[in-house]
């Protein structure tokens, strides 16, 4: 008798027969007979392939081997579906947001424009975004890389487990509540006691504190990492030499971790540009173009959400333009970044 | 470099002392008021919110904690927190139930199945989904997400009516159903690449045990990864629902902003504590503004629970390696 050493195997082809066969049948299914349109019938598809797999591998490789396929295309699958939103949000903005993507949109502000002008553009919205985050940033770095600092090199004991515990907490605080911690703290109490009225002023600045509060912990948290990476050979032969600590970290230490720590500061950029819900809640949204930051100004975020809101029939030409431009902006950065980062010599 | 007060050390004599406010000490402070900046930040937020909040929750005229609508407007205000803390748990609820599956299949992929150069290159790109603004996501979903999601509610409802979360007749589009779509969207990143990094720290030697007894790819994952990396994923998990309920634009953008509790997920309706705060602002007076800063109170409560579970969670595992 004949004994066999392998196990039967389906031929390679049939997944791929299986699903097109799939995708055949829900495309009758909706269409053919009017069930529903392309997202039932991509549902549709999906359901009978993943039955069709499991029955036809069962009856030939057994019940493992079919569980095995099955688990095997829900991972394939899942990749697959997350594509599918990153690719439509990049071809719909590209496609929207070209239509108004000319030097009247880059060249003026909102200024005087009514719902019945088909012109106006984000001049001061761009100069807004440039301005806050710049600002956020000179006030956020420094912080963050000296906290990083006492994080990894002075500090000891319960106040730096502290301080390292709630900077990962610090992180996942909400936009908005950033937001509303400058309403109540700087517009609702600071800004009265020098505006000329006694009156609270929304202003840029308040926008860039906000920023800066969402992107400490960001800074902190890639700093330190970058600072453990620093191998301690080159500290220990900086003491050698009698270098004091403060100028071996100021020397050696954090030049080394100097890609690194831009890295995560263009991340965190990235990030602050694109916030909406703070800035909405302390610019005071200027239409007219502005470069002084303590007064009213808007953002590019911002104003996405004024134009998508706006009710002129104009307005979503250039809430998607203005996407397009800050897409471009977050994403360069996101790449450049981590472009960057691939080059630094610290690397895990 | 300054020769004339250098001194050289000669052999035998002391080393310098140190000095009580030398460049050191000044430093080393430095450092650790920036450290302590965090603190005072965290306290400072609690603070001035409870402080803000505490004049227009003591002109409110009903109880703050059940009371489900919101007219902090008018002239004898009346608002409750129970609607929207109701309406942000749902719709991050349902984010979760769609965004965990997905990303932890995401992780496997670039963990196990991905060859390693194209898992790197893959990652990056579920990196780019992370890095597009909320405001970029509520745009797209508001504008051509709601066709589809509307064509998909529609036949929910005629197929799975009797369920009360699909029920109703209509109309469909800006639903809880959508903003947990787009909210599932934006916290996916997230929850992928904590949980691709566990996974990748699963000890080779219980993956190859499983092998050598036998086991199919799915059954070694079933067995060795993804018991070692469970603590990881609760911990991935909880963070992803930290961002889902502090989601603002997007979710002001998708959601109907009602003020009624209900399962119903695809009618127009739904809200949450942070949408209604970019969505009432504009509007809002004196004491409108007090009763958005206690609704933030409450989210900022909510979210800093679950964002030290989830660190404590983290926190112990590293000290379990």
């Amino acid at each position: 008798m004949m004994v066999a050493l392998t196990a039967r195997r389906l031929p390679r082809f049939a997944p791929v027969g299986i699903g097109a066969a799939a995708v055949v049948v829900a495309a009758v299914l909706c269409f053919g007979l009017g069930l529903g349109g392309v997202v039932l019938m991509g549902l549709f598809s999906a359901v009978l392939f993943v039955v069709g797999l499991y029955i036809a591998t069962r009856i030939v490789e057994g019940p493992r081997a079919a569980r095995n396929r099955v688990a095997t295309s829900f991972i394939y699958g899942a990749f697959l579906l997350a594509l599918i939103p990153l690719v439509s949000v990049i071809v719909t903005v590209l496609t929207k947001g070209t239509a108004r993507l000319d030097g009247n949109f880059f060249g003026t502000s909102m200024n005087l424009i009514t719902a019945r002008d088909a012109h106006g553009g984000a001049y001061h919205a761009i100069i807004g975004t440039l301005e806050q985050v710049a600002i956020a940033v000179v006030i956020a770095v420094p912080l963050g890389i000296l906290g990083a600092v006492y994080i990894v090199e002075y500090g000891r004991g319960k106040l730096a487990k502290a301080i390292q515990f709630f900077v990962d907490v610090m992180t996942g605080i909400p936009s908005i509540v950033a937001g509303l911690f400058i309403l109540a703290f700087w517009v609702m109490v600071i800004t009265p006691m020098f505006s000329a009225d006694g009156r609270p002023v929304l202003s840029g600045f308040a926008a860039s504190l906000a920023l800066a509060v969402l992107m400490l912990p960001t800074v902190v948290r890639s700093t330190e990492e970058m600072l453990r990476l620093v191998p301690n050979e080159l500290r220990e032969g900086s003491y050698a030499l009698g270098i004091p600590k403060w100028k071996t970290i100021t020397k050696i230490v954090l030049p080394t971790a100097a890609p690194g720590i831009v890295t995560g500061v263009m991340l965190a950029i990235a990030r602050a540009a694109g916030e909406t819900a703070p800035v909405l809640l302390v610019a005071g949204a200027s239409k007219a173009i502005n470069f002084d930051p303590f007064s009213s100004q808007s953002s590019l975020a911002l104003y996405v959400y004024d134009q998508a809101t706006d009710s002129s029939k104009f307005a979503p030409g250039r809430a998607w333009t203005a996407a397009l431009t800050l897409i471009v902006i977050v994403l360069t950065l996101t790449v450049a970044a981590k472009l960057l980062a691939r080059r630094s010599k610290l690397s895990r | 470099m300054l020769p004339s007060t250098t001194t050289e050390p000669v052999a035998g004599e002391l080393l310098p002392r140190r000095r009580r406010f030398g460049a050191e000490t000044i430093f080393r402070w430095l450092t650790t008021g920036a450290g302590v900046t965090v603190l005072v930040i965290i306290v400072a937020i609690a603070t001035f919110l409870i402080v803000k909040a505490i004049p227009a929750l003591n002109a409110n005229k009903e109880n703050f904690l059940t009371y489900e609508g919101w007219f902090p407007n008018d002239a004898s205000p009346k608002f409750g927190i129970a609607s929207l803390a109701f309406g942000t748990v749902l719709s991050a609820t349902i984010a979760l139930l769609l965004a965990v599956p997905v990303a932890l299949g995401i992780a496997l992929f670039l963990s196990h199945y991905a060859p390693r150069r194209v898992a790197t290159a893959l990652g990056f790109v579920i990196d780019l989904l992370a890095a597009v603004p909320s405001i970029v996501f509520g745009l797209w979903g508001r504008e051509y997400l709601v066709g589809p999601v509307a064509e998909l509610s529609t036949w929910l409802n005629q197929n799975l009516g009797w369920l009360p979360i699909f029920g109703g007749d209509g109309p469909f589009g800006k639903s809880v159903l959508l903003g947990s779509v787009v909210l599932a969207i934006m916290v996916l990143p997230i929850i992928t690449s904590l949980s691709r990094e566990v996974f990748m720290q699963t000890p080779t030697a219980n993956e190859e045990a499983a092998i050598a007894l036998g086991a199919t790819k799915w059954e070694m994952i079933r067995t060795s990864v993804l018991p070692y990396g469970r603590p990881g994923i609760i911990a991935a998990v909880l963070l992803g629902l930290g961002r889902a309920l502090g989601e603002t634009i997007a979710l002001a953008m998708t959601l109907g902003a009602g003020f009624l509790i209900s399962f119903n997920l695809i009618e127009v309706g739904g809200n949450s504590i942070a949408a209604n705060i970019a969505n009432g602002f504009g509007e809002a007076g004196e004491i409108g503004r007090g009763a958005l800063i206690a609704s933030g109170l409450v989210l900022f409560t909510i979210t800093l629970i679950v964002n030290m579970t989830a660190r404590i969670i983290v926190y112990r595992r590293r000290e379990f390696r």
